[in-house]
């Protein structure tokens, strides 16, 4: 019973994280349609950026961070006008298609750049010291971790809800033409979805950059959106944080229990398991849209 | 090269090959296939590139991207897992070889096996479409993936699977040359299956589904069949490729057949065109040559830049997605429409009607 509070104690603080890229990702879904395969690329590019600014520049980590932050939206807004706007109204298949090229070009430029050995924040951003909470233990960072993907997911929470900015972006997710009619920008809200997406994806990056250390294999840890998007429905940005969630507590389960079944590694695909399964039998996950379709 | 249609027939209207120039050229292409091997050592030493060995990638290739071609371009289905389908192949045939299988039973065996896996994945595609099933597959390309490298009895994990090439009554198929062959014939097949099986009445149901799938059902398609289907005959004709390629390079391991085998296929078949017969193709051609040709660039540069081969790969994958990007931008239908646009703008050259 321990270990498997434990377990779900470190699973829900990286699932908190999943909840922070999943929703970037629910919200440039919701707004633009377009299902982007390069979120894992994002979160990757976010970390090094930091790490780059901090270790590099030896800049202090606040001005790292929001430096970070500041090139992650100039990013999302320069990716958005150059090549996803052109997609506008094209068939899913190369929408689809271009943002997998973006993912190959974003992680081979970080590659180049930054080469494929395993990169660490140094000094740390906070103490690995553990903290008891009864019988479970939890190190600092994680603590730290929860509490800013946490935060931030109530920033953006209030943004939606009470800015105007916010309330527009969820008018041209509800419906495009009328949003457009009543004077809304779709464009503008497009460009500030997709930095929005990079923003959260970068957070996301140095949050769990911080744990596990950086390297390429970071880009598969944004893979695992995937899971948590579908489990919440694609259109629900509540939806991808409880997926996240979710998420991030099975795959510490499955994988602590069946690894000894089936050879090491199952952490790396129980969440897709748990994906196939979700779409077998509810494809529009908890609180997705059903589309109803008619000739 | 006529001008225009002059049918006088139903059948000259239905044939391939449709005016007695183009049989011809097919013909010469054909025969220079064909006699091909017996200029291989100078080919080689012309261009100091092993072109027989990119000819048999791109045979092998070429099989691939119908069998992707038909269930994305053909079908509207799309399928990130078709990388894995290959792998499925490919170790079927190396475990079948292990045992002491013919050749010609195994291919064929490999074949089926991948057509059951990409048939279980594809049960979803009854009630998932587009992106949603992209994502699905794409599940099955990590789940596949992650058994090929960790049921280490059954594939030999990372360390790989040693074949031994085919042979063909008792002619070792160990060469370039004599796998050349042997490669050339399924591409061939492969081809002209794609093309008649578009033809038929199995491909109009194809079509039927991927234009409008409500409409099609609504006229009496079987949704579920031909989605089936087309995932069953895709996924065959990739691991027949994969079959191939574990007799061609005769080492299997699970690197090769990753996420990233799968947007090569998707990346190939939309290069070269969705739903169009030259679409495979031309893309196999185009995405085996090209990291050939990055190669000159790249060897002229290293005295600048001695450093350049240790990110040879990761330029090699920039340049790759960049040039999908622009293509998908400016033209979004790939190469088959290109050549189609050029053939007919000199077919009425110099006249623009």
């Amino acid at each position: 019973m321990q270990e498997f509070l434990q377990l779900v104690v470190t699973g829900l603080v990286i699932g908190s994280v999943y909840a922070l890229v999943a929703m970037g990702f629910a919200l440039i879904y919701k707004s633009t349609s377009i299902i982007n395969f390069a979120q894992g690329e994002f979160v990757l590019v976010g970390a090094y950026v930091c790490l780059w600014f901090y270790s590099g520049l030896g800049l202090p980590i606040v001005l790292a961070f929001l430096l970070t932050l500041v090139f992650s939206v100039f990013m999302g807004v320069v990716l958005e006008r150059l090549i996803l706007r052109p997609m506008i109204g094209e068939p899913i298949i190369s929408v689809i298609m271009i943002t997998i090229a973006l993912a190959t070009v974003l992680k081979s430029f970080v590659t180049v750049i930054w080469g494929t050995q395993i990169m660490v924040f140094d000094p740390p951003l906070f103490s690995q010291e553990a903290i008891h909470f009864g019988t479970v233990r939890v190190s600092e960072v994680y603590l730290w971790t929860v509490g800013f993907a946490f935060l931030f997911l109530g920033v953006f929470a209030a943004f939606f809800k009470f800015t105007r900015v916010g309330i527009s972006m969820r008018a041209v997710a509800n419906n495009q033409t009328v949003a457009q009619s009543m004077g809304i920008s779709v464009k503008k809200v497009f460009a500030i979805s997709w930095s929005i997406g990079a923003l959260v994806s970068a957070v996301g990056g140095v949050l769990v950059g911080n744990i596990n250390g950086i390297n390429i294999a970071l880009a598969g840890f944004g893979l695992k959106v995937f899971p948590a998007v579908i489990l919440g429905g694609l259109e629900s940005i509540g939806g991808a944080i409880i997926g996240g969630l979710t998420i991030g507590v099975l795959e510490n389960i499955m994988g602590s229990y069946l690894d000894v079944y089936l050879g090491g590694g199952v952490k790396e695909i129980a969440p897709f398991i748990v994906l196939i399964v979700i779409l077998m039998v509810k494809p529009y996950g908890l609180f997705g849209i059903k589309e109803i379709e008619r000739v | 090269m006529p001008c225009g249609l002059f049918f006088s027939s139903y059948r000259k209207d239905d044939a391939i090959f449709k005016t007695w120039w183009l049989r011809l050229w097919m013909a010469a292409m054909f025969v220079a296939l064909l006699v091909y091997p017996l200029f291989s050592a100078e080919a080689n030493s012309l261009t100091g590139m092993n072109v027989t060995n990119l000819f048999n990638l791109i045979f092998i290739y070429v099989i691939g991207a119908h069998g992707l071609n038909l269930l994305t371009g053909f079908t509207g289905q799309i399928s990130l897992g078709h990388g894995a389908f290959m792998g499925v192949g490919a170790y079927t045939a190396g475990i079948l070889a292990k045992m002491g299988w013919p050749f010609f039973v195994a291919l064929p065996a490999a074949g089926v096996m991948a057509a059951a896996v990409g048939m279980l994945f594809g049960l979803p595609s009854l009630r998932l479409k587009g992106l949603y099933l992209a994502i699905a597959t794409m599940a099955a390309q990590f789940i596949l993936d992650y058994a090929m490298r960790n049921w280490t009895s059954l594939t030999g994990g990372s360390a790989g699977l040693t074949v031994h090439s085919a042979t063909f009554f008792g002619i070792d198929l160990n060469t370039d040359e004599s796998f050349y062959y042997l490669a050339l014939f399924f591409a061939v097949l492969a081809t002209l299956y794609l093309k008649n099986v578009t033809r038929s009445r199995t491909g109009r149901a194809f079509v039927a589904v991927r234009d409008r799938y409500l409409s099609a059902e609504v006229i009496g398609v079987n949704l579920f069949q031909y989605r089936i289907m087309s995932f069953g005959i895709s996924s065959f004709m990739v691991g027949i490729a994969g079959g191939l390629w574990a007799y061609y390079i005769t080492i299997i391991s699970d690197e090769h057949f990753t996420m990233w085998l799968s947007v090569q296929y998707l990346a190939m078949v939309i290069v070269g065109g969705l739903g169009h017969v030259l679409g495979g193709i031309f893309g196999a051609i185009f995405f085996v040559v090209l990291p050939e040709l990055l190669r000159i660039p790249a060897e002229a540069l290293t005295d600048i830049y001695p450093n350049i081969f240790g990110i040879f790969a990761s330029l090699r994958e920039m340049v790759f997605g960049l040039i999908v990007i622009l293509f998908l931008i400016f033209e979004p239908d790939g190469l088959a429409a290109r050549w189609h646009t050029v053939r007919a703008y000199w077919k009425l050259w110099p006249f623009s009607y």
